[in-house]
């Protein structure tokens, strides 16, 4: 099962990054293979809907679960609907939160923010 | 690390004047300015050293080769914004009204189109050993401001040290997209009022704007005294929608001395200065802060 | 667009701009409009729009403005995404095999539809805010309303002017927005002269010198107007000396001007002295338009 987590630098190692839509990176970790890639977040760089495309792109790899401290409304729409699920990440490394995952401790993230250039929630 | 943004709705209430005493007041080790589009807070910040500067770039702009353009204009036709214009002859792309989207690009059967990157304004971060302090300036004309916000913000929170306990937020008139970008992630925003039919007409629409994002709110008084009634009005509005209600500023004459002097109104002992003072208690107390030193 | 665009026949534009906040250019507008006895008053400052509260008008027409959105025919998509891959603001997703939209995202370029092989994308509106038109004495009262949650006045901006350019009515007056960004260099762009409004402190100066490069930029005709003059330093008529800028009238701070706007009244309309006031300051700037036009049919 593929699980994606934001990350600041290319490492297991790393620290999870606080945000989703302009995380530098995203690990790739393929709890079957126990595979990691990283890819990069081509969404950081946008004006707006960063969220929007980050969830794209992890969804085009078959990503089915997202761990991430945080998720805008829009990115959840779409992780939604390629049937993904999102868990709170806890603070640590990336390593640390897919070791908790895999233990099946990670809660899903409930709260969702609205989004930041000019798209409040309604 | 607690953030507090100083909101108005209507400009010119004394939102930045009312953060510079609040950092004063506060030490804040950590602050900046939220309305890019018109900054003043370094006015009083003076920093002593010159600040780290980097590009912000915004969305691209298109820009028209007049040796491939065939002259057919579908590009002007097809654009909404309005941007595509014709001079003599010529078509050209005004950078002011381009939005960056692309659609003349797609058009032109010339390929004649491009979409350049686009400097649309200037970062700017102040740090010393007392204080970090971000801010920037938007280029004239420039409009994606929400996102050169998120930038000026995101860099005080990396900037700031670990142990930072407040960070205090100048932010914008108006209710669009640089002020939605700066709500995000704040911990409470104090609305500076204005008593007068316009003030409160604002203020209404930025409480709104303000609560489509569920800020915590607050609300103060400034130049109270020049229409009493409508001070109470505010009062009671801010009642009804149980917005806690920090107190009043007078009007006051010595306080344009201190601005054009380059000080706060906390610095020089003044009856705007003492109000503000008792404000501050207040946000100490509802933002759950330990007091900064009296200075 | 930059330029001068010339008085057109028997009508004159003046946009009233500040750069900071609460400077005065309500107040300025309202009672300029109110002095001529017949003129378009239109609120460009959408996020905020305060001249109806002094005009109290009576609403003639609204209509609500929308901005195109995309819909997807889904039984026409062929999933080849090219809608996703050419929005760069991110309002499109492709998941399962069917795109969907964003409409906060979207920017309302119309490019989806272009580009889409299949002809599988209509438009439809999604309202961003109100347009009203009415009448307050002589003076024809246009306001816009941004809908809260909505990022920008612009497509709002751009009816307003549609609608007022309409009136034949021998004066314009403009009340743009604070700032110098898109939303007012949308509201100046029919004007024939910019009447910049400043206060004495040093951030208004600093905005002044802002809307100084603006409308230079823009080659307009402008000069200032200092508002709140009292004793003690002016830092914005230190900088009008400085740089060589105009300065075409000066009010002096009032607690009793203060009070009449406070309470949302039109002074030009409660007071004599006012009334004189603003008049002398409308045919000053009427006079720097006529000039305007004099020296430009003569280049």
């Amino acid at each position: 099962m593929k699980i994606a987590i934001p990350v600041n630098e290319q490492s297991m190692d790393s620290e999870v990054c606080p945000s989703f839509g302009r995380t530098p990176y995203f690990l790739l970790y393929n709890s079957v293979t126990k595979e990691s890639s990283y890819l990069n977040n081509e969404a950081a760089a946008s004006q707006g809907g960063a969220g929007i495309r980050a969830a794209q792109a992890i969804a085009d790899q078959g990503v089915k679960s997202l761990i991430t401290p945080r998720c805008g409304e829009h990115a959840v729409e779409v992780l939604n609907k390629a049937e993904g699920l999102i868990y709170r990440a806890v603070p640590g490394t990336a390593r640390e939160n897919i070791e908790v995952h895999l233990k099946n401790q990670l809660s899903l993230l409930e709260e969702f923010h609205a989004g930041f250039h000019g798209h409040a929630a309604k | 690390m607690k953030k507090l943004l100083l909101l108005s709705g209507k400009g010119g209430t004394g939102k930045t004047t009312v953060a510079c005493a609040l950092i004063r007041l506060s030490q804040a080790q950590a602050y900046a300015d939220c309305d890019i589009d018109a900054p003043n807070l370094h006015l009083t910040m003076t920093p002593a050293a010159p600040p780290a500067r980097e590009a912000y770039y915004g969305m691209g702009k298109a820009r028209i080769d007049p040796e491939r353009c065939i002259r057919c204009g579908r590009c002007r036709s097809e654009c909404r914004f309005e941007a595509v214009r014709l001079s003599g002859g010529d078509y050209h792309v005004d950078p002011f009204a381009c939005e960056g989207c692309g659609v003349c690009l797609a058009v032109c059967p010339a390929g004649a189109v491009a979409i350049e990157p686009d400097v649309a304004g200037e970062l700017m971060l102040y740090a010393d050993e007392r204080a970090v302090f971000s801010t920037a300036q938007l280029k004239m004309g420039g409009g994606t401001s929400g996102k050169l916000v998120t930038e000026v913000k995101r860099r005080l929170n990396r900037a700031a040290g670990a142990d930072t306990p407040l960070a205090v937020l100048d932010g914008s008139p108006g209710i669009g997209c640089p002020v939605i970008a700066s709500l995000s992630g704040v911990s409470m925003a104090l609305i500076v009022a204005e008593p007068s039919v316009s003030g409160v007409s604002d203020l209404g629409r930025i409480v709104k704007t303000a609560g489509q994002l569920h800020t915590p709110l607050c609300v103060c008084v400034n130049k109270a005294d020049t229409n009493p009634a409508i001070t109470k009005q505010i009062e009671r509005f801010c009642e009804e929608r149980e917005i806690p209600f920090l107190g009043t500023i007078p009007f006051d004459p010595e306080a344009v001395r201190a601005v054009n002097g380059g000080l706060t109104i906390a610095d020089v002992d003044c009856p705007s200065g003492r109000a503000v003072r008792a404000i501050y208690e207040q946000v100490v107390r509802l933002l759950g802060l330990q007091a900064g030193s009296e200075s | 667009m930059p330029g001068f665009t010339g008085m057109r026949q028997n009508s004159a534009t003046v946009a009233v701009l500040s750069g900071k906040g609460g400077t005065g250019k309500t107040l300025v507008s309202v009672n300029l409009a109110a002095a001529a006895e017949k003129a378009a008053y239109v609120d460009c400052d959408v996020e905020e729009p305060n001249g109806h509260l002094f005009f109290q008008p009576e609403i003639r027409n609204e209509e609500v403005v929308s901005l195109k959105i995309p819909v997807i025919d889904e039984s026409r998509c062929t999933g080849r995404r090219a809608c996703v891959d050419f929005c760069r603001f991110n309002a499109l997703a492709f998941i399962k095999g069917k795109p969907f939209v964003f409409p906060s995202v979207c920017h309302s370029c119309g490019g989806c539809a272009l580009v889409c092989p299949s002809g599988a994308i209509r438009e439809t509106g999604k309202p961003v805010g109100v347009v009203r038109r009415g009448i307050s004495g002589g003076v024809t009262v246009h306001t816009g309303a941004l809908n809260p949650g909505e990022a920008s006045g612009v497509p709002l901006i751009r009816r307003l002017l549609r609608q007022s350019e309409q009136e034949p009515l021998p004066l314009r007056i403009i009340d743009c927005p604070p700032g110098s960004a898109c939303a007012v260099m949308e509201s100046i762009q029919d004007a024939d002269y910019c009447l910049i409004v400043t206060e004495p402190t040093i951030y208004g100066a600093h905005n002044l010198a802002m809307v100084h490069e603006l409308v230079t930029l823009f080659q307009k005709p402008y000069g200032v107007v200092l508002n709140k003059c009292s004793d003690g330093d002016n830092r914005s008529e230190e900088y009008c000396l400085k740089h060589g800028v105009p300065v075409i009238g000066r009010i002096a701070f009032s607690p009793q001007l203060g009070m009449l706007a406070s309470e949302g009244k039109i002074a030009a309309r409660e007071s004599a002295e006012y009334a004189g006031l603003f008049r002398d300051l409308l045919n000053t700037v009427i006079g720097e338009v006529r000039n305007e036009e004099t020296s430009a049919s003569q280049r």
